[in-house]
């Protein structure tokens, strides 16, 4: 199972600033192992945040955006107290969903 | 008067070397660590590592929440900045990594073969002690470096690693100190810290562990120095060897009183 | 995000029944980015096939789009890319790699109250321009800044 987001939501002013660390590989699927052996492409392909219901922001990723993948992103109309749901989905079909309250 | 005159001159030297050093890609470089460091992935290993910390597992079914650090059982915060030192109930001097391996082994059961079978991150994944290690770092950020010298096994380790860092040796013949011993020295387009004054000292503590850029890997002071002695084309040290302790307690006693901002980024 | 008729087409199964929804009214086409992952877009290997698959072919360069990169990074695995978009009506953001195997990198969508900046990190294999595509108000637009990759000494 895939390990918890690293979430920050902060209110400045009337923005909702979001910074987010996944724990994934991102595995480019053109890499070979020790035996020389190509290891399988496994990396997330969409990211998709969500505000009291609301899609606030969606990405769609191929496998260069880097190991361990850190998004930011700023959205309008949030409040303190509030939640942000982040969710990721791969290529494998692994998924993993996570909040943080903005502060 | 002449003789002051040099004086202020060889100063005026010394002090105006790490500014050159400091300018182009070098200076282009820190930069672009620092935006990592904002946001550095090394928090997720830390996370992972507290997890580890509060949840029982190995035969004893045991946490690591008992686990002596040097400030007492469970006590985690600033104690990263206190190692190596001096641990009465193995009677020797252990090194953060060290002490962490000694824990899980103690308390939860596990045996010291099972523990160090991968000794270090790699493509197969990052060993349990890493991620806890990188917990206890994370715990002593923003703390000044505070290496006890009381008791006289961590002078003496202070002593040996100070023989160890200017010791020649290997095909090259040459010793820690040939690049790390005075100020101003690079490699490529890298700079190389003087590890015998507290600003430079404070470059072999600082950043470790560190999330490597290179392969997305967590890496440890004790990874660190393994890579040393194996790019001085020196025999690799044993896992969590004194001769890993030694060097490592001379680093951190010369950088005395520096900040130590947390698990960092490398190259 | 700019897919072609016949690259919904190609993709056929799901996405073909989406399409029938979404010409019934019965599904905005905004809902289908959230889900649907454009293989054709990823698979690019060049800025200007990578342009024409995202529905782009002629953007204008232009310096209300801001790409902000490292001059030189010291290491090509993890490269941060900031990108900002002074254009009203900003709907989709895009990190387009010249010299990488796969041109794109990454679309954003932005929704209506989400800001038009963005950043994440990138892999880069060498030396290349990184362009940011903009779409605004239906329209496309471009920037790009190129970043040297360097390798290092030891380990730091």
């Amino acid at each position: 199972m895939a390990d918890p987001m690293k979430i920050r939501a902060a209110l400045q002013g009337d923005v909702v600033e979001v910074r987010v660390l996944m724990a994934h590989e991102m595995e480019t699927g053109t890499r070979k192992d020790a035996s020389g052996k190509v290891i399988p492409a496994h990396f997330i392909q969409t990211v998709s945040a969500t505000h009291n219901g609301n899609t606030v922001f969606s990405a769609h990723w191929g496998p260069a955006i880097a190991k361990n993948p850190f998004l930011q992103f700023k959205f309008k109309g949030g409040s303190k107290g509030d939640k942000v749901q982040i969710t990721w989905t791969d290529n494998q079909g692994d998924k993993r969903t996570d909040e943080a309250t903005i502060s | 008067m002449r003789a002051r005159f040099i004086l202020a001159a060889t100063a005026g030297i010394a002090l105006a070397m790490p500014v050159l050093a400091q300018t182009g890609a070098s200076a282009d470089f820190q930069k672009f660590r620092d935006v990592m460091e904002e946001d550095n992935p090394a928090e997720l290993f830390e996370a992972r590592g507290e997890a580890y910390w509060k949840t029982p597992s190995g035969p004893k079914h045991a946490s690591l929440e008992q686990c002596d650090l040097g400030l007492g059982p469970g006590v985690v915060a600033g104690a990263y900045v206190q190692m190596p030192r001096y641990f009465a109930d193995v009677d020797k001097v252990m090194d953060a990594e060290s002490r962490v391996v000694h824990c899980m082994v103690t308390l939860q059961g596990l045996t010291y073969e099972a523990v160090t079978r991968q000794p270090f991150s790699n493509q197969s994944g990052t060993p349990a002690h890493v991620n806890v290690v990188t917990y206890v770092a994370g715990q002593s950020r923003n703390m000044p470096i505070a290496v006890p010298q009381r008791h006289p096994k961590e002078r003496e380790m202070y002593q040996i690693g100070k023989e160890i860092f200017n010791f020649r040796a290997g095909p090259y013949d040459f010793a820690c100190a040939t690049c790390h011993g005075t100020d101003g020295k690079r490699i490529r387009m890298q700079d190389l810290p003087n590890l015998t004054r507290p600003e430079g000292a404070i470059k072999a503590v600082q950043g470790w562990p560190g999330y490597r850029m290179t392969g997305g890997l967590m890496l440890t002071s004790q990874w660190r120095m393994n890579d040393c002695f194996r790019q001085q084309r020196f025999p690799e040290p044993k896992y969590l060897s004194d001769t890993v302790t030694a060097i490592l307690t001379y680093q951190a006693v010369n950088a005395k009183g520096q900040i130590y901002r947390g698990p960092g980024i490398k190259r | 995000m700019g897919y072609t008729r016949r690259q919904a087409l190609k993709a056929g199964g799901s996405l073909g029944l989406f399409s029938a929804l979404v010409a019934l009214g019965l599904v905005k086409p905004g809902d289908a980015w959230a889900q649907a992952w454009n293989k054709g877009v990823f698979e690019t290997k060049s800025v200007a096939d990578a342009l024409k698959a995202l529905g782009a072919s002629a953007p204008t360069m232009t310096a209300d789009v801001i790409v902000t990169a490292p001059d030189i990074a010291e290491n090509g695995a993890m490269v941060n890319v900031a990108a900002v978009s002074k254009l009203p009506k900003t709907q989709q953001i895009a990190y387009l790699i010249e010299k990488n195997p796969n041109t794109v990198t990454a679309v954003f969508d932005i929704p209506p109250g989400t800001l038009p900046e963005v950043q994440t990190r990138v892999k880069m294999g060498q030396t290349s321009n990184v362009m940011v595509l903009v779409k605004a108000d239906g329209k496309y637009y471009a920037a790009q800044k190129e970043v040297k990759v360097t390798v290092g000494g030891c380990g730091g």
